[in-house]
């Protein structure tokens, strides 16, 4: 059985479906990342995997049960999300915000962290290396720091699924690198299951194990980035015209022009023509005038 | 050199240096508060030694004595204190959770429903006796009106909170306003010195009454800690983390309307306590919630403990509402001043 089972799932906000008919199931162990154009409905869905918005109908599963039916405390046990903006709280120290990732394994009476609390939260701050920080005021790091600061919260939470929208879009180059070679990390020794939404899809294609691309709220295709990231597949997805490269850090795409409107069937490369085999979308047609 | 920017770099260790004994901030505080109240008692228009006082509480000593201090201190400054810290705590629940730091006790329109009721009967001359009580429920009607505003599909926004909060205080302000204009003299001045706040003749009735809401309404209150430090991550975060946005933030506001109310119907409109003491509180402990609900409830009701003593200390007794804006507006600019030049050592 996999780990996480999105079955189709619509929602949006005040009761306008930003994503439809989405159908999805994650492996235990996995990294997906999400992708798409502006306004696609990438953090739509996320924000419906994570329990910040319920589904119009649909159910998503994790292990087998609901969880917009489940109490929020006993889903946050298990899945942890980390929105694309963090509103950052004043007079918190590192080690503060980090505790509270362990909010949702405390009950309401206990006043302080456990003894298990403080291994997990002392780990979390060392898998991020902030020890030197811990005792800073969060507002007082550094864009990459408060980053880690919020990774490190999420991991104290001692996730099964770790959610994260755009984590790197306010990093620069080296901190977008190290931020993904440390959820890198986590995913393959930690085996922790990681879904992210991801506005680079070179770097999407580089750490992610699948790739499911939405295209004005459905599911386009889903894959591994080889099968994926085909000139066809980019054209109907971001509008573009680009051509799929194998460089030494995998296959990545090199985009040379937004499409114009008249578009014609891109013909700029040839070498990855496999069929998208492993999943079609149903409701949401391919474009037609391919 | 390494030593000097060593300290140039860290100039907040002076502040976790406060931040990490947040129980000594604690004990400091309940001290200073005991010692307030045991001041308190021997001031007044017949001053009295310690030994009297003391007497006095045991029953001995003169029959005179003790009935002051039984039947007129002691259960006014009980007042005091229960009013004190029912509004630092309910500033301090709101203040957070609305994460506006202009957000006071009486934010969600509870003023203005207190207030348009009391002065309604007051200058009407109806039902003298039951203005505690009604302004007690109108502050809950209001509250309630603004918390049915903010709903939407998600829960219960922040932002509906504080617009319905304020809109609702205008209408109810004006309608005050014109019964006000239109009362009998001696009527008016009542009806101030209720909206100004004020202790003078408080009484056990007004204590026992309130009381019990006020003992629950704190010890519930304390419990909310650790749910407003991860509201104060944000909604995303939080919901996240595992709170229920709509359920946390009803009762975080139902026990704030149930403070403030209680606060209201004894004292009237005491202001600026509900608004200074959370920061003033932040400042010696930082943003852990968990100590600053608890900690906003003694300081608020040492600040208001002061306030009366001073209130009475002078020929003429002031409303003990004029004393806290007149105290608190002051500390609270230097308290910001303090802040800002700490802020920009960093």
């Amino acid at each position: 059985m996999s780990l996480l089972e999105i079955q189709n799932v619509s929602g949006g906000y005040e009761g306008q479906s930003i994503v439809r008919d989405i159908f999805l199931s994650l492996q235990s162990g996995e990294w997906l990342s999400l992708i798409g154009a502006n306004g696609s409905g990438k953090s739509t869905l996320l924000k419906l995997i994570s329990r910040a918005l319920a589904p119009y109908h649909g159910v998503v599963l994790l292990d087998g049960k609901a969880i917009h039916t489940q109490p929020a405390q006993a889903i946050a046990q298990q899945l942890a999300f980390l929105p694309q903006q963090q509103t950052i709280p004043t007079g918190l120290t590192v080690q503060q915000l980090v505790s509270l990732g362990r909010a949702p394994h405390q009950p309401w009476w206990q006043w302080d962290l456990s003894a298990r609390d403080r291994v997990l939260v002392n780990h979390a701050i060392a898998q991020t290396q902030l020890q030197p920080l811990q005792d800073r005021p969060v507002e007082q790091l550094s864009g990459g720091e408060r980053q880690r600061a919020f990774l490190a919260l999420a991991l104290a939470q001692d996730p099964k699924i770790l959610l994260l929208d755009e984590p790197t879009t306010y990093l620069d180059l080296r901190h977008q690198l190290e931020l993904l070679d440390q959820l890198s990390y986590l995913n393959r020794d930690n085996h922790l299951t990681i879904i992210t939404v991801l506005h680079d899809i070179n770097l999407a294609a580089r750490y992610s194990d699948r790739l499911a691309m939405l295209r004005e709220g459905c599911l386009w295709a889903v894959g591994e980035p080889e099968n994926v990231l085909t000139p066809e597949t980019l054209l109907n997805v971001f509008g573009i015209r680009a051509v799929a490269l194998d460089t030494p850090v995998g296959l990545q795409i090199c985009p040379i022009s937004a499409a114009s409107t008249e578009s014609s069937a891109p013909s700029l490369s040839e070498s990855f023509s496999e069929p998208i085999s492993e999943s079609m979308p149903s409701s949401c047609s391919p474009h037609r005038d391919l | 050199m390494t030593r000097l920017s060593f300290s140039l770099t860290k100039p907040w260790q002076h502040l976790t240096l406060v931040q990490n004994y947040p129980a000594l901030v604690t004990v400091v505080l309940t001290v200073v508060l005991v010692l307030t109240i045991g001041l308190s008692l021997t001031q007044g228009s017949v001053s009295l030694t310690g030994t009297e006082v003391w007497q006095a509480i045991l029953r001995s000593g003169s029959p005179m004595q003790q009935t002051i201090i039984w039947e007129l201190r002691l259960p006014r400054i009980i007042a005091g204190v229960l009013v004190g810290a029912s509004l630092g705590m309910s500033g301090a629940l709101l203040q957070g959770m609305l994460r506006n730091s202009l957000a006071d006790a009486y934010i969600l329109g509870i003023s203005a429903g207190a207030g348009l009721v009391a002065i309604v009967l007051i200058t009407l001359g109806l039902f003298l006796t039951w203005v505690p009580l009604a302004a007690w429920l109108g502050a809950i009607l209001v509250s309630l009106l603004v918390y049915t505003l903010a709903r939407t599909s998600v829960g219960i926004s922040i932002e509906r909170l504080i617009l319905g909060g304020v809109a609702f205080s205008f209408l109810l302000f004006s309608i005050q306003t014109v019964f006000l204009l239109f009362a009998e003299e001696g009527r008016v001045q009542a009806a101030l010195i209720w909206l100004t706040g004020s202790l003078n003749g408080r009484g056990w009735s007004e204590v026992k009454m309130s009381f019990p809401y006020i003992a629950i309404a704190l010890l519930l209150g304390s419990t909310l800690g650790k749910t407003m430090n991860v509201l104060s991550l944000g909604d995303d975060l939080a919901v996240g983390l595992g709170i229920s946005l709509g359920r946390s933030r009803i009762w975080i506001g139902a026990i704030a309307t149930l403070l403030a109310a209680s606060a209201v119907s004894i004292a009237g409109l005491v202001g600026f306590v509900g608004l200074v003491v959370p920061h003033g509180v932040r400042l010696l402990v930082g943003a852990d919630y968990r100590w600053v609900l608890p900690l906003s409830a003694i300081a608020g009701a040492w600040v208001l403990t002061l306030s009366d003593l001073l209130a009475r200390l002078g020929a003429i007794e002031l409303p003990v509402g004029a004393v806290t804006s007149l105290l608190g507006c002051p500390l609270f600019i230097v308290l910001l001043y303090r802040r800002s030049k700490l802020a920009k050592g960093f």
